[in-house]
């Protein structure tokens, strides 16, 4: 088990330093930021000298060695943008973009599990027809589009939710949360269920499927022989089976919420990482970038590494390979 | 579903909340743009929106109104003392927001600050000497030469309060890296306006200074001001119809109509002073594009003419702005100081006088060539460019379109790749309203800080020495005489070929906005925004 989870970290660890320099190489890549910190009105001596205390004028080597030095003593550095320390200013984002993800995380899951549930159990009903039909609109469309339509239809022509934002944060000792006020729910709700379709229609189709998969097996044929009523044999027995991949592919969901998160966040102008991030590639705010790039691959590695983990700890197949020592 | 029945039961509430939070007197007046604030130090950053905000905040000696007229702002009356000394007599009792008392000192450290290298502000001033005090209320402004357009410079001159920011250890002002500057988080200035939140990326919240000294003859009624930075086109206009914001800017060109027919949004329209024009590579023996052959066709003001007569200036006008800009002949537009009014007509369009002059040129079966162009600057810069090059290749030259984000464009026609290009796109306002910035920009070279953005390396001995003259020719007549002969010669020689002024497009909420004054830099000063 110790071994496991070392080599998991050693691996983590890797995955960690790749990302961090291939993300610091692109950077070498997408423009000069002197030119938009002082616009195109600048003078060269004032830019020789910016780039001078920027540090740009170090090989990149050097530059990246900095880079990581600081980042490991939880440094990033100064945004160009707007002079304040890059930590700061994700510390100010995160929890708008958690919260973002949460919300969209449960709303898919409260409706897609019943969702799929339902069309599993009533394949030929025209409703569950209807759910199939209108979910291959959820995956099909872009998400700037979805949401542009919801802030078209809720917004402007029935005016009843606000277009854009994020409203009613009420301070919790310094996580800023608006899902305690009605006025932060209405802002909320339009970007959560634009982000949460794609992940709602996956995990009804993946729950429909498995439903059939289930319903075929024998033992749930045994249980309607014995007579079980038809609420506790699809509840019961099938539905349960059908949630370990469930959880599991939510599990890694999870990370591409928080990265398909960047169009959302654009599109609702909502305050997250994603459009710090945006901003930051508009301005070329190297420190912004680099430290967003960083801490996704942290979250994914993160979310990985429990997912492993968990596997280890659900499946005894797993764990009995390694009790023989030399079993392959 | 439950959620669908959720949504209006939520909303509904949400209406509830608000309307009791409504104030009968209550004045909100709340406004949107593409990018949030850089910051509130008034002498770090140069940047539009940026500066605009300071305006609200800080007082200056002199104030610029919406039709670019200079009037008193904390200096009551100025005169020149002699060629290079300006006598400035300040307002008495004026206060800043944290009650402290304006004075000569005020302006004296203000000079030092802003006059830092790391200050982008600092070019504002960077034809004076010092500032001396010579009383309380009174400075003189002292130039290093006699110096026509110091006046001109003034409103870009912030004033902050010296005890504030020498409490507060704020003198030094810090850009980029090293340290966090405090004064770019706590403003105090002497403008009508005050800070009261300032929540980065998301809102700036103003609200008026009670002790402002000149809050008799202030225009706006407006109690609280918000202003949200919205990146998303769509996203903005959205926010327009659906009455949250009262005023955004800029409108999408191809959303003006759809906008116009709403009854309660209407779109204000008028002419930028940004002058959008196309370069040539002037210097180079050979063109980028033609390796190995040793010419340059550019050198030649025939292909250079050509050019100019090949592009259709009104089509790029009606089909790819809308409408919405001002075809120019001039690298100023109307409003900047030495603006030539009969100058400005653009080159006529004849492609046949182009082909004629690329034969003549021996160039009558054109040449390959890349066109540089950015894809996020300006009001549609990459349709500007497509729809050039189909016109040149009208006359034979085969273009090669190079589009790409600002940053890489800068980076490829600038210093930083040695002007890597043969033929590009550049806009360009001058910060000081004055006609000596472009020559100094653009169209001249040789001299210590010019040609920072003359990409081709234009370079005419005639257009440099009469650069240097204007530079310090004070007498009005004859100052505006030695433009005209600049811009003169660099039309004839088609130095840069200018397409256009964009138009600036508000949209604004005809229920709540009543009046608002469009300046032609695309700003919203708060002073003169009337609600109903």
């Amino acid at each position: 088990m110790l071994a496991f989870i070392v080599q998991r970290l050693f691996q983590a660890i890797i995955v960690m330093f790749v990302v961090g320099l291939i993300s610091f190489s692109l950077f070498q890549y997408v423009g000069d930021p002197v030119n938009n910190m002082l616009g195109p009105e600048g003078s060269i001596e004032e830019r020789e000298r910016l780039r001078e205390r920027l540090g740009l004028n170090d090989p990149v080597p050097l530059q990246f060695m900095h880079y990581v030095g600081n980042a490991l003593q939880g440094e990033f550095g100064l945004s160009y943008r707007m002079g304040k320390p890059v930590d700061e200013l994700i510390v100010e984002r995160l929890p708008a973009t958690i919260e973002l993800v949460f919300v969209s995380a449960i709303i898919a899951l409260l409706v897609g599990v019943p969702m799929g549930v339902y069309t599993g159990l009533n394949r030929n009903s025209w409703l569950s027809r209807i759910f199939l039909t209108v979910s291959l609109v959820g995956i099909s469309l872009p998400t700037f589009v979805i949401g542009i339509l919801m802030i078209l239809i809720f917004g402007v022509w029935l005016g009843w939710l606000p277009t854009f934002g994020r409203g009613g944060v009420v301070d919790l000792g310094g996580w800023q949360t608006s899902l305690l006020t009605l006025q932060g729910w209405s802002h909320i709700i339009m970007p959560a269920i634009t982000l949460a379709l794609f992940q709602l229609t996956l995990i009804m189709r993946l729950v429909r499927a498995e439903m059939l998969e289930v319903l075929r097996t024998d033992y749930i044929k045994f249980a309607r022989a014995r007579g079980l009523r038809n609420r506790a044999v699809n509840y019961g027995h099938a539905l349960k089976n059908t949630l370990v991949p469930v959880i599991t592919i939510m599990g890694l969901q999870i990370g591409s919420l928080l990265a398909f998160s960047i169009i959302t966040e654009t599109v609702f102008a909502w305050p997250g990482m994603g459009l710090l991030f945006l901003q930051g590639i508009a301005f070329v705010d190297i420190p912004v970038m680099s430290s967003y790039l960083v801490l996704m691959a942290l979250f994914f590695v993160i979310i990985n590494l429990i997912v492993d983990l968990l596997y280890y700890a659900v499946d005894p197949r797993l764990r009995a390979e390694h009790v023989g020592g030399a079993a392959h | 579903m439950r959620l669908s029945r959720f949504i209006p039961v939520l909303a509904a509430a949400v209406a509830a909340v608000l309307a009791t939070g409504a104030d009968a007197d209550a004045k909100t007046f709340r406004y949107a743009t593409t990018g949030d604030i850089l910051g509130l130090d008034p002498h770090s950053n140069n940047e539009g929106p940026t500066n605009t905000m300071k305006g609200n905040i800080y007082g200056r000696l002199v104030h610029r109104k919406p039709d670019l007229s200079l009037v008193p702002d904390l200096a009551t009356d100025w005169s020149r003392v002699n060629p290079t000394t300006w006598r400035f007599n300040l307002r008495a009792g004026v206060k800043f927001h944290n009650g402290n008392t304006f004075n000569a000192d005020d302006v004296v450290y203000s000079f030092k600050r802003q006059t830092q290298e790391s200050s982008e502000m600092a070019f504002a001033l960077a034809s004076v000497e010092e500032v001396r005090k010579v009383g309380d209320l009174a400075v003189e402004i002292v130039t290093k030469g006699p110096d026509p357009i110091l006046l001109l410079n003034m409103p870009n001159f912030y004033m902050v309060d010296k005890e504030f920011m020498e409490a507060n250890g704020a003198f030094e002002v810090v850009r980029g890296a090293g340290k966090t500057n405090f004064a770019n988080l706590n403003p105090n200035g002497t403008g009508p306006f005050k800070i009261v939140e300032w929540v980065q990326d998301n809102r700036v919240v103003l609200a008026p200074y009670d002790g402002y000294w000149g809050k008799a003859d202030l225009e706006t009624n407006v109690t609280e001001a918000i202003f949200t930075p919205i990146p998303n086109n769509a996203t903005r206009v959205a926010a327009l119809l659906s009455g949250e914001i009262d005023l955004m800017y800029p409108v999408p060109l191809q959303d003006v109509p759809r906008l116009d027919a709403d009854p309660n949004v209407k779109v204000l329209q008028g002419p930028e002073l940004r002058t959008i024009f196309l370069g040539f590579d002037h210097w180079r023996d050979e063109l980028l594009d033609l390796p190995g052959t040793g010419k340059n066709p550019f050198k030649d003001v025939r292909v250079r003419k050509a050019f100019a007569h090949a592009i259709d200036t009104k089509a790029i006008q009606r089909v790819v702005m809308r409408g919405a800009s001002t075809p120019t002949g001039l690298m100023v537009a109307p409003g900047i100081n030495g603006f030539q009014k009969d100058m400005n007509t653009p080159y006529a369009f004849d492609p046949e006088m182009s082909k004629k002059l690329l034969t003549e040129a021996g160039y009558g079966d054109g040449f390959p060539l890349t066109f540089d162009c950015p894809n996020d600057r300006y009001v549609n810069d990459e349709a500007i460019c497509t729809a050039v090059v189909p016109m040149l290749e009208r006359v034979g030259i085969k273009v090669t379109l190079n589009a790409q984000t600002k940053s890489l464009h800068f980076n490829k026609i600038g210093k930083t790749e040695g002007n890597n290009t043969s033929f590009y796109m550049l806009g360009w306002t001058p910060g000081s309203y004055d006609a000596y910035n472009p020559l100094q920009n653009l169209m001249t070279i040789d001299g210590k800080g010019q040609g920072a953005w003359n990409s081709g390396r234009y370079n005419n001995a005639r257009v440099e020495e009469l650069t240097d003259m204007i530079a310090v020719t004070v007498d009005e007549k004859k100052r505006n005489d030695l433009i005209r002969e600049a811009f003169k010669i660099h039309y004839d020689e088609v130095g840069h070929i200018p397409l256009h002024q964009q138009a600036l497009a508000w949209g604004i909420s005809s229920k709540t906005v009543d009046k608002v004054w469009q300046r032609p830099f695309n700003d919203v000063d708060l002073r003169y925004v009337v609600m109903k």
